[in-house]
């Protein structure tokens, strides 16, 4: 390939990701691709690319928020069987675009960089996960890249079902062993130690992956030319109430949401505060979002989670509380339905928080029991997603406490048949 | 966290606080359908929720009560309790 002989094209500055975009629709194919950011340096992967990643301080962009060196460095320590790279784009949070972006828009930066793991690793089996809606567009990348003998391992292009769960870790793992994407009992263990066909297993994000992609061009320290200590680089994020439509905006990490949100201070009023990280995040309000910084810790302080980076302003024409209780019933359908506190829970508390929502009367004194509800939840099913539900119904009752007092006092307010805002979206049958 | 299986033998139960691993019980909630005999047989380490299924404290086993504990993993009809050993 002509361009593989230049060398590395100019760093961009800021934005990143999206920088070989001509506009906000176009799309990267493998031309541009190459001409915007130079060969894949597979060479330099396998010698420098993980001192370059623990330099970077990059974390995973899927929700977990994860050191990104150190799990590539747990999947690849020296075992007998070689290991399996999954490139995750099944992107299962409603309320995220941000994959199915880069992933429709920039796919080379996401195989680029399976690839690169897959070098560094010396895997000799590497997957992207992706929803079944964008399988055929991502195989024809892979062929355009098989064309130009690009990827040392040939790339699968496998279907994620569309379900909330289907893009935990260990669901994925569960999917490509042949079984329903459903997460599995990992107790102590991981799919790092034991995946798919009991191989050391790394499931990376894509968008973690196009970082890794430009780490692997310009260094780590390049990486860390924009972001905090801590959370250095950039972010890609889902922004939904903002604007007129859903936006992905790429962020450099740790700009207050103020800067990143531009509202005057008549439109602050004109919402009740925003649901960060997705449904297993938690609500904030709106000043304590304009204050919150864009990096994990800090919504963490605000008892939320940045999670996969996605932000949903919610407008003070809405019920919060309907809003809310819509999103528990959705993730009570979601759950995988294996693990009898999570059956249990999330179809009581999904049942107490409509009565909130819609018939505040008869639950005026149900409300210490939601908490205990929750308390009794915590921790207790294979994954996380009933952890998640709670997180998000805690906030719900915070963040929203006057709301629900006023529910109390004058019952259900008349947002309640208005129009819906959270997308909860109907998959056919919870997992095939 | 670190941990691996353990039969339960010869585990270090109530061991001096210098013990790198300590055994506790874990239950494999996919598998558990809230049968009950682990809080009949080991009252001491797990109790039960209005549902029905086992809650279990994750604390070590107390001294002299390995035997409790090995009767509950062995007696779980859908071999869903399991002892672990947990690095501290």
């Amino acid at each position: 390939m002509a361009a593989s002989s230049a060398a590395h094209p100019q760093a961009p500055g800021f934005p990143r990701l999206l920088s070989a975009l001509a506009s906000p629709d176009s799309v990267a194919d493998l031309e541009t691709h190459v001409a915007h950011w130079g060969a894949l340096p597979l060479r330099s992967a396998r010698s420098t690319l993980l001192d370059e990643l623990d330099a970077s301080g990059l974390r995973g962009h899927g929700g977990a928020w994860f050191p990104v060196g150190t799990k590539w460095r747990a999947v690849g320590c020296g075992r007998a069987r070689r290991p399996v790279v999954v490139a995750n784009g099944a992107e299962s949070e409603p309320a995220s675009r941000k994959d199915e972006f880069l992933l429709t828009q920039s796919p080379h930066l996401v195989l680029d960089g399976a690839s690169l793991a897959a070098a560094t690793l010396n895997a000799n089996r590497v997957v992207v996960y992706v929803p079944s809606r964008h399988v055929n567009s991502v195989r024809r990348s892979v062929q355009a890249r098989r064309r130009a003998r690009i990827d040392p391992v040939e790339i699968e292009v496998v279907a994620a079902p569309d379900a909330y769960l289907s893009g935990q870790e260990s669901a994925v793992v569960h999917a490509l062993n042949n079984g329903p994407a459903t997460p599995t009992f990992v107790g102590m263990q991981s799919v790092r130690d034991r995946g798919v066909r009991g191989r050391p297993t790394l499931v990376q994000n894509v968008e973690t992956l196009a970082h890794v992609a430009m780490i692997s061009r310009y260094g780590g320290q390049w990486f860390r030319s924009v972001g905090t200590e801590n959370s250095p680089g950039t972010m890609l994020l889902t922004i939904t109430g903002r604007w007129a439509e859903p936006m992905v905006v790429e962020a450099p990490l740790g700009v207050p949401f103020r800067d990143l949100l531009t509202l005057s201070p008549q439109d602050t009023g004109g919402y009740w505060g925003a649901l960060l990280g997705g449904y297993g995040g938690g609500w904030v309000s709106i000043l304590d979002l304009l204050d919150c910084r864009l990096t994990e810790e800090s919504a963490r302080d605000l008892s939320s989670s940045l999670g996969a980076g996605v932000v949903v302003l919610l407008p003070r024409t809405l019920c919060p509380l309907v809003e809310s209780a819509r999103v528990i019933r959705y993730m009570q359908r979601q759950a995988a339905g294996q693990c009898g506190p999570c059956i249990h829970g999330l179809a009581d508390l999904a049942a107490h928080f409509e009565g909130l929502a819609f018939n505040p009367a008869k639950f005026r004194n149900r409300f210490p029991p939601i908490l205990q509800l929750c308390n009794l939840i915590d921790g207790r099913g294979a994954c996380r997603h009933p952890d998640g539900v709670t997180r998000f119904v805690r906030s719900a009752l915070v963040v929203f406490r006057e709301e629900v007092d006023k529910h109390f006092r004058r019952g259900p307010c008349a947002a309640v048949n208005g129009p819906a805002l959270l997308p909860c979206p109907d998959h056919h049958g919870r997992h095939q | 966290m670190e941990s691996r299986r353990t039969s339960g033998q010869g585990a270090r139960e109530g061991a001096t606080p210098v013990a790198r691993w300590r055994v506790t019980l874990v239950v494999d909630p996919t598998l558990c359908d809230g049968h009950g005999v682990c809080a009949e047989l080991f009252p001491e380490g797990v109790t039960m929720d209005h549902w029905g299924y086992p809650i279990i404290d994750g604390e070590e086993i107390p001294p002299g009560l390995g035997d409790h504990a090995r009767r509950a993993v062995a007696a779980c009809p859908r071999l869903a309790l399991h002892l672990v050993e947990v690095r501290r």
